[in-house]
Parts: structure tokens; C-alpha cells; sequence
């Protein structure tokens, strides 16, 4: 195998020789520097524009759309009860694996005495869990699941059923916007180990472009909407 | 079938008689053709964004050098490696070597064309480690030993009858009377089994459809969730992406994810879009505990700077295929190539050489419509012309094909003599089909004749027909 630092000088090389560049060119190296730095944004599509009202009907639609449930919850003793609702309408057993983050952890939970919970990264015989997003998209109906202790990767993608929790004041129109509040929790050029940007439950068309749900990932996604835009 | 460019021929013929293919490829027009156009008309600002992909495509090749640094930089800022390889023989000794270094024995794969480029699913096999594919498509691919015919759906060419063969063949020890007629049967079976391997395995491999210079991540979309497992579960995640998958920054990916889910499936955006930045830090709770990415250059360098450089601008989104009138008949396989279609005409013989795959880029109608479906604007049907150029000047063709072509020139380049000799060509074909209309053999086209009759002209050419239209229009 060739030397690491061969192969790198080399493919760098043959791309600075098929540009006709210069490494030490000022002009392309600044341009460079300055859209790394000033992350331009091209044109956003107007239906991301919108606001308020508007903004969260779309970012409902989108998920139904995309085959999720969805929920609205005008307070956190109203959110507990819906999460153990569903939980009940899937025929599941109430038990959940969450993180640990402080949202949820101060969510009311006496009012759903029945619900045991689990604490920290999913494990292969979980069936249901909870997530908080931070942000989400309204154009495609996007969550914005961040790793970390508070909210472990594996809970959205092991379980059957995932449920997430945003605050209505949480969802972003487009998606840069989403991702300058990222920017402004973790620092520019500074993301988490995971991103992961769900828009519905786990499918699959490889079978004849048959639609079928529950691949690898989640079978249900239940997204929960709690307070006012 | 034929696994090489050069069977090209023999392969079509093959295909055009399958008619369990021919059934299966009915689904790329009902499914995907209709779902593009659809998503495409619900997004008012689509050509706008493709303008501006391009340049975002084309302001990163120009300057390809310096965002590899950028990101290489930010990868080990966040702990993660970087490994170059010139060629896919590099691709792959590093791969079974960061996997023999780590002790691992089984290895899960998110769908990757890259790794399909470089062969390395059989280099890890040889060298006792296993390799399982998680995306289903690749599953089913991988249990018949074919390789993906279409670069978003690895086995569109397949009706789930035969799929349950291959799933009743490969899983033995599952009880035979089970029920497995239905896409959701075959489904749960696959995720049952699937589970397990994710599980077990020590080290997950996924491709990329992009790499961001500003955070130094690597990006996959998936609709099943298998690509986030496989970079999820295991302790090492290796990624594996051509150097032209960078782009600048996080808008940059967000502007080509708006086309690439639309312009593949027609999805507004896919399941799952995710972007991983090096390895688990010291407070997550999962994740892999190594991160490396191999970029292989594999002839892009040196596409940069030859005339098919607006070819690394692709995204891979496979709506070339889907539009193809060529891949639409005969399926991916014929094309013997990892890369099929309209793209693959233009990649394979820059990958593979001219004189393996020069019936690729002469197996199109140039109908145009890859160019005017493609997300960056590729012109595609100008890059298969320009292969067909290199190959006739390359190859030396035989005295009569240059004859033909000198005689047509002769008369093209002098009009009147073109328009003398196409009406009484056109009237002695007319009278020849006489009632009928169609012609069954005609001198020097029977290789056009012995599959169908040609269609004689009407007795007016097309110079007296526009001649007429403009006087009549003049009056």
C-alpha cells in the first residue's frame, strides 16, 4: 500500500495540475476562506418563508404526508398523557427508553404513573422511545435529532416506536435556519458526533416500488408538537 | 448476465427478451417518472436551485484542492482519520487493514456505488471477513450474487416472485410454509434477520453522498435507517466517498439535498439525513469509537482536467436512468458496468478505458432527455458524443464505414445536391412501401430491417415541407 502522505501529496498534485492552480494562489485560497467562513445561502424556496399558524400546518402536513403521527399538546401534563396514549393505540407495553435530557426529565411524569422508564443509549429490546429535537425544518417536516446524552442516536433508529417532543416555538422554516440555531448552540463549524434529520418513519420501495414501512429504522413516528408557535 | 462493457450488444439482445424484466422495468416509468415530475411541480424554485447547484458543484471542483485540506482538517480536529487512495487497489488495502488492525470479523454496509467501484466487498471475503449489505435492495443483490442494476434501487430489474426464491434459498432455516407473497412479508423477514447483524458486527461501512469542508462531516440519506445502524452500532465506522463528493458547507448540502431526494424517488427529502462528524465524544452514550474516511481518487483527478470534468458535478440521484429510453428497455445489467445508464456511458470508459466499454456511449438515442432531467445540468448526450468521437478517430474504422461517411459528407456540404438526391430517395422509398407505407428490406440497412420494417417516407422531404409552410405563411 502506498505511504499515506504519498498518496495524499500525490491526488492533491494531479488536482492542482488538471486546475492549473497553485497551492499559494491568494485569490483561490480567500475565496475559499470566505465561504467557509460567511456559509452564503442560496435561494430558499418560498414555502419555507412562512411563519407562525402557517409554519407549523406545513410542518404537520409534511410529516403526515410522510407517514408520521402527530400530535399537539398544549401542556407538558397534556404531553405525558398523549405519549401514554399512544403508546397504548400501538398495542405496546408502557415502557420507554429516553435520554437524558431536562425537558423531559421535568415533564410531569406522576400523571402517567404506569409508564416505566429507561434511562440512557436504546438497547435491542426496546420497544418505544422518546426524544427531544431541538429544531426541526417546517418545509419537509424535518427533525433535528441531536447526539449526546440527552438524546442518544440509537433511540431513533432501534425501537418500533419513536416519539418525538418539540415546542412549537422550536420549528424552524427552512433548513439553514435550523441549522444557524445549531451554529448558535455549538459554535460555527462545531456540529455534535450525529446529526440526524428524520422526516417519517423507516420504509423501503425496493421490492417493485412497493411503499413499506418499518425497514430498519422505526415502524411509527409519532411526533409531538407542545405549546404555541 | 454479461458482467462487462464489452458484451454490451449480446447483453441488450438478451435483455430485450426477458419478459420478467421487461415486467420489472415497468416500475422505473410507474414509480419513479411520475414521482419526479410531481415533486418537481410542488416546488416552484426547482430550476432555480439547479442553476445555483451547479455552481455550487462547479465552484467546488475549481477549488477541490483546498476544500479536501479544509475538511481533511476538520475530520481529525474532531478525532476522526483521513486515508487518500489513488486507485481502488489503495481503497481496498486500507479498508482490510483499518478492519484487520481493529479485529474485525463481520462488517455491515450501508448502500455504497464506491465501494461497488472498487470491488471490496469480495477483498474483504477473501480475507476472512465477513461483509453483510443492509440496504435491501443490496441485500437481495448480495444473497443472487448480481450486482445492483440501477444506482438508487439495486434490484428494480426483479418481480418479488423471484425474490421470495432467493429469500427461501438463502434462509434456510426458517419454516417453509411461511407466508412470503408480499412485499411487507419479505420486508420483515430481511429486518429480523438484518437485526442481528448490525448487532453483532464490529465495524459498519457506508458511503457518502456528501462531505463538508466547514464541519468535516460525512453525509448518507436513507429511506430504511440501515446506513445511520450500520454507522451507529458497531465500534468503528469507515467511510468510504470519491474526492468529488465535497462540498463547501452545511447551506451548500442543504440546497443539493432540496433536488437529490426529488429528482431520485420524487420524495420531498428522504427518511433519514444524516451527518456524522468523527467519532463518540467522552459524554455520548453511543456511537462508534473510531472514525475514518478512505477518498479515492480513481481517475477524477484526472477528469478535472479533461472534457469530461462537468461529469464529476453528479450527485447520483439516478434520474438519468429513469429517463432513459435505453436503460428503459433493456435494465442496468446489460450495461456490465457498476455505473448504468447515461451517466455510467460517460463514467465507465473514463473508469474502465475506451476500448472495454466503447458500445456504452454509442448506446443512446442523444434524445436528450438525461441532460434536461439532471439535477446539475450534465450535459451528458454532448460527453457520449465526444466518447463516439474518440472512438472512431481511436479506432481506425473500417474502409467502408469511412466511405459512407465521406460520401454523405460530399453531398451535405453541397445543398443542392443533398436536396436533389433526399427527394428522389425519398420518392423511389415512397413508391417502393406503396400502399402499405412500410418498408421490409431496403439495400445496406438490414441490420435496421431484420427486427422491423422501416417506415417510408411520406414522398415530400422536409426542406420542400418547410419550403411550402413558409411561402403559405408569406401570403
Amino acid at each position: 500500500m502506498t505511504d499515506r502522505g504519498e498518496a495524499r501529496a500525490e491526488i492533491l498534485g494531479r488536482i492542482r495540475a488538471a486546475l492549473g492552480a497553485e497551492r499559494l494562489d491568494r485569490a483561490r485560497r480567500s475565496a475559499v476562506a470566505r465561504r467557509l467562513e460567511r456559509h452564503p445561502r442560496g435561494t430558499i424556496p418560498a414555502r419555507a418563508r412562512c411563519s407562525g399558524d402557517e409554519r407549523l400546518a406545513l410542518f404537520k402536513d409534511m410529516l403526515a404526508k410522510q407517514g408520521a403521527d402527530v400530535s399537539r399538546a398544549a401542556t407538558p401534563k397534556e404531553a405525558v398523557g398523549t405519549i401514554a396514549s399512544y403508546l397504548g393505540t400501538c398495542n405496546l407495553p408502557p415502557r420507554l427508553r429516553i435520554g437524558a435530557d431536562p425537558v423531559l426529565a421535568a415533564l410531569p411524569w406522576r400523571e402517567a404513573w404506569d409508564i416505566e422508564r429507561s434511562f440512557g443509549a436504546a438497547q435491542p429490546g426496546d420497544r418505544a422511545s422518546l426524544s427531544r429535537a431541538t429544531t426541526a425544518a417546517a418545509e419537509t417536516g424535518t427533525l433535528f435529532l441531536l447526539s449526546g446524552r440527552d438524546n442518544p442516536t440509537t433511540l431513533g433508529f432501534l425501537p418500533e416506536a419513536h416519539t418525538v417532543l418539540i415546542a412549537a416555538s422550536d420549528i424552524a422554516g427552512s433548513y439553514e435556519e435550523a441549522w444557524d440555531r445549531i451554529r448558535a448552540a455549538f459554535g460555527d463549524a462545531a456540529l455534535p458526533r450525529s446529526v440526524n434529520l428524520i422526516s417519517g418513519p423507516s420504509r423501503t420501495a425496493d421490492i417493485e416500488q412497493t411503499i413499506v414501512r418499518g425497514a430498519h429504522g422505526p415502524r411509527r413516528l409519532h411526533v409531538l408538537i407542545v405549546g404555541e408557535a | 448476465m454479461a458482467s462487462l462493457p464489452r458484451n454490451f450488444k449480446k447483453a441488450a439482445a438478451y435483455a430485450l427478451r426477458d419478459p420478467a424484466l421487461q415486467r420489472a422495468l415497468l416500475n422505473v416509468k410507474r414509480g419513479f417518472v411520475v414521482k419526479r415530475e410531481s415533486a418537481r411541480a410542488n416546488l416552484p424554485e426547482f430550476d432555480t436551485l439547479r442553476d445555483e447547484a451547479r455552481a455550487i458543484r462547479d465552484h467546488t471542483l475549481t477549488h477541490l484542492d483546498l476544500y479536501l485540506e479544509a475538511y481533511e482538517r476538520k475530520v481529525t480536529e474532531s478525532g476522526g482519520h483521513v486515508h487518500y487512495a489513488l486507485n481502488a487497489a489503495e481503497a481496498r488495502a486500507i479498508v482490510l487493514r483499518l478492519c484487520q488492525d481493529a479485529g474485525v470479523r463481520l462488517v455491515t454496509k450501508g448502500k455504497s456505488m464506491v465501494s461497488e467501484e472498487i470491488g471490496l466487498n469480495a477483498h474483504l471475503q477473501a480475507s476472512g471477513v465477513e461483509v453483510v449489505e443492509t440496504d435491501l435492495g443490496e441485500y437481495i443483490a448480495q444473497m443472487r450474487g448480481e450486482r445492483p442494476s440501477h444506482i438508487i434501487a439495486p434490484v428494480i430489474h426483479l418481480n418479488k416472485e423471484s425474490i421470495e426464491r432467493d429469500f427461501r434459498r438463502a434462509h434456510p432455516n426458517l419454516p417453509p410454509q411461511r407466508k412470503l407473497d408480499q412485499a411487507g412479508d419479505l420486508v420483515a423477514e430481511a429486518r429480523q434477520i438484518l437485526r442481528g447483524k448490525f448487532l453483532t458486527a464490529e465495524a459498519g461501512i457506508t458511503g457518502a453522498n456528501f462531505l463538508i469542508a466547514e464541519t468535516g462531516s460525512s453525509v448518507i440519506v436513507t429511506n430504511e435507517g440501515n446506513g445511520d445502524l450500520t454507522a451507529t452500532l458497531p465500534r468503528t465506522h469507515i467511510v468510504i466517498a470519491s474526492i468529488e463528493k465535497l462540498v463547501p458547507t452545511l447551506e451548500d448540502a442543504c440546497l443539493l439535498l432540496r433536488l437529490l431526494a426529488r429528482s431520485a424517488t420524487g420524495q420531498d427529502i428522504t427518511t433519514y439525513t444524516s451527518f456524522s462528524t468523527g467519532p463518540r465524544r467522552s459524554s455520548d452514550p453511543d456511537g462508534p469509537s473510531a472514525y475514518h474516511v478512505v477518498l479515492l481518487d480513481n481517475g477524477r483527478s484526472e477528469m478535472l482536467g479533461n472534457e469530461f470534468a462537468d461529469m464529476l458535478r453528479c450527485i447520483r440521484c439516478g434520474a438519468c436512468l429513469n429517463h432513459c429510453p435505453v436503460y428503459g428497455a433493456i435494465g442496468g445489467h446489460a450495461y456490465g458496468s457498476v455505473y448504468p445508464g447515461p451517466m455510467g456511458a460517460v463514467l465507465t470508459p473514463q473508469l474502465q478505458g475506451l476500448d472495454r466499454a466503447r458500445d456504452l456511449p454509442n448506446a443512446s438515442t442523444l434524445c436528450g432527455r438525461c441532460e434536461a432531467v439532471c439535477p446539475v445540468a450534465i450535459p451528458l448526450p454532448d460527453m457520449m458524443r465526444t466518447w463516439r468521437e474518440r472512438d472512431f478517430v481511436r479506432r481506425n474504422p473500417a474502409l467502408k464505414e469511412r466511405l459512407i461517411l465521406r460520401v454523405w459528407a460530399f453531398a451535405a456540404k453541397r445543398p443542392r445536391l443533398y436536396r436533389a438526391l433526399s427527394r428522389t430517395a425519398a420518392r423511389v422509398l415512397a413508391r417502393r412501401a406503396g400502399q402499405r407505407g412500410r418498408l421490409r428490406r431496403v439495400p445496406f440497412l438490414k441490420t435496421w430491417t431484420v427486427t422491423r420494417d422501416l417506415p417510408a417516407p411520406q414522398g415530400e422531404t422536409f426542406h420542400d415541407i418547410y419550403a411550402r409552410r413558409q411561402r403559405s405563411k408569406g401570403q
